[in-house]
This record gives C-alpha cells, sequence and structure tokens, in this order.
C-alpha cells in the first residue's frame, strides 16, 4: 500500500524550477532513500510533503490526505526534521519535547509516556533538563530527530539526519531508523552514498529538480551494471593488444597503462550495457600467446551511478526503468 | 484552544527565561514608581499653593490631586508603551524564523490564528505584568484621598493603558512578522511609533485634515483614558486596531510560505 504518492509535482520559484515534475511512492513500512547533490530539490520536496510550501503543480498525498488540501490531517500523521533541528535554544529537552507533543495533537494524559518513549529511543533521557543551547551539535540533533518521533507518526521524514555526528552516534541513528521500519513509513534524504546502501530499501536520486534514477540500491547497480569496468593485468605488446582489443565487440573504452612494479601492462576496460567481455577477452589474449596475470570485473558502486547520474552528461542522463 | 496555550506558555517561557525581561521589568517598575512619587509631591504642593491663595483671595480653591496624579502618571506610562512594546515584539516572529522553528510550527496541526493569538496574548500578559504593579501606589493614594474619588477614573486609565499598549504590541508583533532580523524589526516599529506621534502632534491643528489627524491618532485617544472618561468610541478604535494588525500579522505568517528562495 502506498502511503506517500507524489504524481507530477513541480515547484518554480519565478523561473527557476526546483522541482521538475517529480513522481515516485513510498509503501508502508519502507525506507525510501533520496539521494542527490546539494540543491537537487530535496528539501524542498520535503518541504512540500509537509505542508510548508506549496506546490505549483501536481499533487502529493500522504497517508491518504492531499497535502494541500487536507493539510492539517497530513501534519498529524508526520513527523519532519528538517535540516537543521528545530529546536529552541532557551527550553530544557524535556519542556521542549513536551511542547511538541502538545502542538503535534498529543493527548495529555499520553503526552509524558510519549515524551519518554521519544528520549529513550533517542537515547537522551540523561539530558532531560539541560538547556538545548547548552547541548553539543550531536545532541541537539538527536533532540530534533526525537521531536520527529514524539507523536509517533506513521511516516516519518528526515532531511539529512546523520548530518553533524559522530562516528558513533550516526550508527545509532540508522541503527535506530532501521529500527522504525515496517511500523513507520520513512523518508531520508542525504548525500552520504554509504548511508543510502545501508538503511533504505529503495532509493531515488534527484538531479536539478528531476529523478534521475529509481530503484533497489541492488537494482540501480544491476541496471547500469552494463557500464560495467573489467581490470586485466598482462603481459604483452601494447600495440598488439591495442589490435586485439579493437576487434572484441561491446568494449567503449580501452586504457593501459604500465602496472606499478612489473613489466606488465594495466588495463581497463570499460563496456557497454549487458555485455560481459571478460571469457573473450581471456581467450584472446592467451591465445594470442600473451600472459594473462589478472582479470576481473569492477561492479559500479552507487557512488560511481550517482557521480554518473549527476555529472553535466546529457549521455548519461537516464530515465528510471519501469 | 489547546495549542494556543501551548503556543501562550511557550512565549511566556521565552519571556523570563532571559534576564532581558527582568532587566526592563525592573527598569520600568524604578521609573514608575519614582515618577509617581514625583506628581504625588508636586500635586499636593499645588494644592497646598491653591489652597493658600484661596484663603487669601477669600474663597475655596480645591486642587484635584488624584485627578492630576493619574493624568501625569498615565502620562507617562503612555511613554513607556511607546518605548517598551517594540523591545517586547521586535523578537517574536524574527528569532523563530532566524532559528528555523517556524517550519516546526508551521507543519504542525495548528493553525496559523492559534500561533499569532498564543503569541499576542503572550506579549499583552507581558505588558500588563509590567503596568499593573503602579495600581498599588495609585489604589493608596485613592483610598487615603478626601473624598475617595470614583474609582471608574483608575479603571478607565488602566483600560486605556491596556488598549494603548495592545495596539502597539499589535502594530510591533506585525512588523516583526515581516522580517528575519529583530534589529529591523525594532529599527521599524519605532519608526512606525514615530508615525503615529507625528500624526498625533499635528492633531491639534484646525480645519478639516487636523480633524481627520485626530481622528486616526493612535495616541490622542489615549488621553480621555488617562482623565478618567471611558469612551466607547475610543475602546472601539483599539480594538478595530488591535484586530486589524492581528489579522495582517496570520497573513503574513501564512505569506512566510511563499517567501524564501
Amino acid at each position: 500500500m502506498a502511503l506517500i504518492e507524489v504524481q507530477n509535482l513541480s515547484k518554480s520559484y519565478g523561473e527557476f524550477k526546483a522541482v521538475d515534475d517529480v513522481s515516485f511512492t513510498v509503501n508502508k513500512g519502507e525506507i525510501l532513500g533520496f539521494l542527490g547533490p546539494n540543491g537537487a530539490g530535496k528539501t524542498t520536496t520535503m518541504r512540500i510533503l509537509t505542508g510548508y510550501l506549496p506546490a505549483t503543480s501536481g499533487t502529493a498525498r500522504v497517508a491518504g490526505f492531499d497535502v494541500f488540501n487536507d493539510s492539517m490531517d497530513v501534519r498529524r500523521h508526520i513527523g519532519y526534521l528538517p535540516e537543521a533541528p528545530p529546536v529552541y535554544l532557551d527550553m530544557t529537552v524535556g519542556t521542549y519535547l513536551d511542547f511538541v507533543a502538545r502542538i503535534k495533537g498529543v493527548p495529555a494524559e499520553k503526552r509524558a509516556s510519549s515524551v519518554d518513549e521519544a528520549m529513550e529511543k533517542t537515547n537522551i533521557t540523561d539530558k532531560r533538563d539541560q538547556i538545548i543551547k547548552r547541548l553539543s551539535r550531536g545532541y541537539k540533533q538527536r533532540v530534533g530527530l526525537s521531536q520527529a518521533l514524539v507523536h509517533d507518526p506513521d511516516v516519518i521524514i528526515l532531511d539529512e539526519p546523520t548530518i553533524g555526528l559522530d562516528p558513533k552516534q550516526i550508527i545509532e541513528v540508522r541503527h535506530l531508523i532501521k529500527g522504525l521500519a515496517g511500523t513507520h513509513t520513512i523518508i531520508l534524504s542525504t548525500h552520504i552514498l554509504p548511508e543510502v546502501s545501508m538503511t533504505c530499501d529503495r532509493v531515488v536520486i534527484i538531479n536539478k529538480g528531476k529523478i534521475a534514477a529509481e530503484g533497489t540500491p541492488q537494482n540501480l547497480t544491476s541496471q547500469l551494471e552494463g557500464g560495467q569496468k573489467v581490470h586485466i593485468e598482462a603481459r604483452a605488446p601494447e600495440a598488439g593488444l591495442r589490435t586485439a582489443l579493437d576487434q572484441v565487440q561491446g568494449i567503449t573504452n580501452v586504457q593501459i597503462e604500465p602496472a606499478a612494479g612489473s613489466q606488465n601492462l594495466s588495463i581497463t576496460l570499460e563496456t557497454a550495457r549487458g555485455v560481459d567481455v571478460r571469457n573473450e577477452v581471456a581467450a584472446r589474449i592467451v591465445q594470442s600467446g600473451w600472459q594473462l596475470f589478472e582479470l576481473r570485473g569492477v561492479s559500479l558502486s552507487l557512488e560511481d551511478i550517482f557521480l554518473e547520474l549527476t555529472t553535466d552528461d546529457a549521455q548519461h542522463a537516464e530515465k528510471p526503468a519501469a | 484552544m489547546r495549542n494556543l496555550w501551548a503556543i501562550y506558555r511557550k512565549e511566556m517561557g521565552h519571556y523570563f527565561v532571559s534576564p532581558i525581561a527582568y532587566i526592563f521589568i525592573g527598569i520600568f517598575l524604578a521609573l514608575s514608581a519614582f515618577f509617581f512619587n514625583l506628581f504625588l509631591s508636586s500635586a499636593i504642593t499645588q494644592q497646598q499653593q491653591a489652597a493658600f491663595e484661596g484663603m487669601q483671595m477669600g474663597m475655596m480653591q480645591n486642587f484635584d490631586v488624584p485627578s492630576a496624579v493619574v493624568r501625569a502618571t498615565f502620562g507617562l506610562l503612555s511613554t513607556f508603551a511607546l518605548f517598551f512594546t517594540p523591545m517586547l515584539t521586535m523578537g517574536v516572529y524574527a528569532e523563530e524564523r532566524k532559528r528555523g522553528t517556524m517550519e516546526l510550527l508551521m507543519t504542525s496541526p495548528i493553525s496559523e490564528i492559534e500561533i499569532v493569538l498564543g503569541k499576542y496574548l503572550a506579549s499583552l500578559t507581558l505588558w500588563i505584568i509590567m503596568f499593573l504593579p503602579t495600581a498599588l501606589g495609585l489604589t493608596y493614594m485613592f483610598v487615603h484621598s478626601e473624598p475617595i474619588p470614583p474609582w471608574r477614573m483608575l479603571l478607565a486609565a488602566y483600560a486605556g493603558i491596556l488598549l494603548l499598549g495592545g495596539a502597539f504590541l499589535a502594530l510591533g508583533t506585525f512588523i516583526s512578522s515581516l522580517t528575519e532580523n529583530q534589529l529591523i524589526a525594532a529599527v521599524f516599529t519605532f519608526a512606525a511609533f514615530l508615525v503615529l506621534w507625528v500624526v498625533d502632534a499635528g492633531a491639534n491643528a484646525d480645519g478639516g485634515f487636523g480633524t481627520v489627524r485626530q481622528y486616526l491618532s493612535v495616541i490622542h485617544r489615549y488621553d480621555d483614558f488617562s482623565r478618567g472618561i471611558l469612551d466607547t468610541s475610543a475602546v472601539i478604535y483599539y480594538l478595530s486596531f488591535i484586530v486589524f494588525f492581528v489579522f495582517l500579522t496570520v497573513r503574513s505568517v501564512d505569506s512566510m510560505r511563499w517567501r524564501r528562495a
């Protein structure tokens, strides 16, 4: 069941299109990663979903409610952590969370326990009476996370949740997010790529307001695995090697360098989509009487995909597969 | 309503956590006490003088001390309102926007009216806390006057300062909602008050224009209150003024959704 449905969403500021015809869905219990460079439109999209900004065109529905027409209902169902945690510096953690619980509509009798639970989940219970101004950045971030959880919302939207945290805290937060999946539906935006592969069920890559790719982290890698690389170490004459490789269909690029510390050559091949040239190349090298020391395929990491999709190369802009 | 209360509580908390509120209240009290004392002694002196002159001339001359003191005190309080209210309002929205907490409020199931009213009522409460202690001295004076003047006089005066302060707060809050910078909000609020004051200063001029300005003058209408007169048209004027600027503030808050780049 799709808990979040975004269709042809656009947001323009005058001539500038911050969000350009974006469509995606998030199913109940899923964690969706929103990946993109700075200024791609991630924050703007999130702000539209949370009811902060109105869209220029298109629709968005959360938990069945339209974000524009039923804004109040949508807000009741969403917990939101913006890029900078929206905390009041002069309040104590406990007072702040109590305030947020109130304005999110948590009934009076459940307020105290909700606040306690939210603090436990983010491990800030010992900071209850601390004035927020005095907290470290990491703790402020955790308070921000806490306020997104305090009313136990169906949908949680997190804008760069691990920013400013130290490695230990980052692991804790990722663990927390993974733990919330299933019972909660989550959208998180980030430009920390490993985070996406580690925590997200699905990924949407957004660039310049448009969706560049969509799918599970594995799908995305295999989708573009056609742009696979093959690494070879061999002892052979360069010219002869190049001629031999020219005859292999499907190779789009050949790079030859001397291998460090030996007389061998280090060769990197790029191939077209869906073509596996390893067998043929190995056969040719051996049949030509040359020595083959190493042959391996190098898979594209999400980082490669991301860079490829978000560089200004029209050739590489892909539309998501159905 | 519950949301309004939550916002109100939060705002009151903000005021009393910083030392600024305490300092302001302290200065306000000290100054009003000092001047009250001054006005009272001056009025008593004038009364004695009048009585003395009366005796010399062979007739009774009365000098209404309570009235004089009330007028002078509340005249002073109106000047205080001019200076203190911008300080109360300058940060109300500017600070939230700067800190990003406005985004929290606007993505929560709480209406703009609740936000605006919650904040406004908190600033009004603070204003009341500031001027109410003056009632101690004035009541004492009333009780010990011979004869005891009508309480209506005092009530009218307090109603006036409440409405005047309320009007200034409404205007100041609206200006605060237009910017992210507290100082700019304060400066523009002072400027706006200055304009009001100028309108008032010219309001004594005769002719059609003068009458119009008199009518519009926020400060001019206050005079009657400090004289102990409760003029319903003035009350309605102030309430309209307040409602108008509170309404504008609600619109302004809503427009925050459309503003940033």
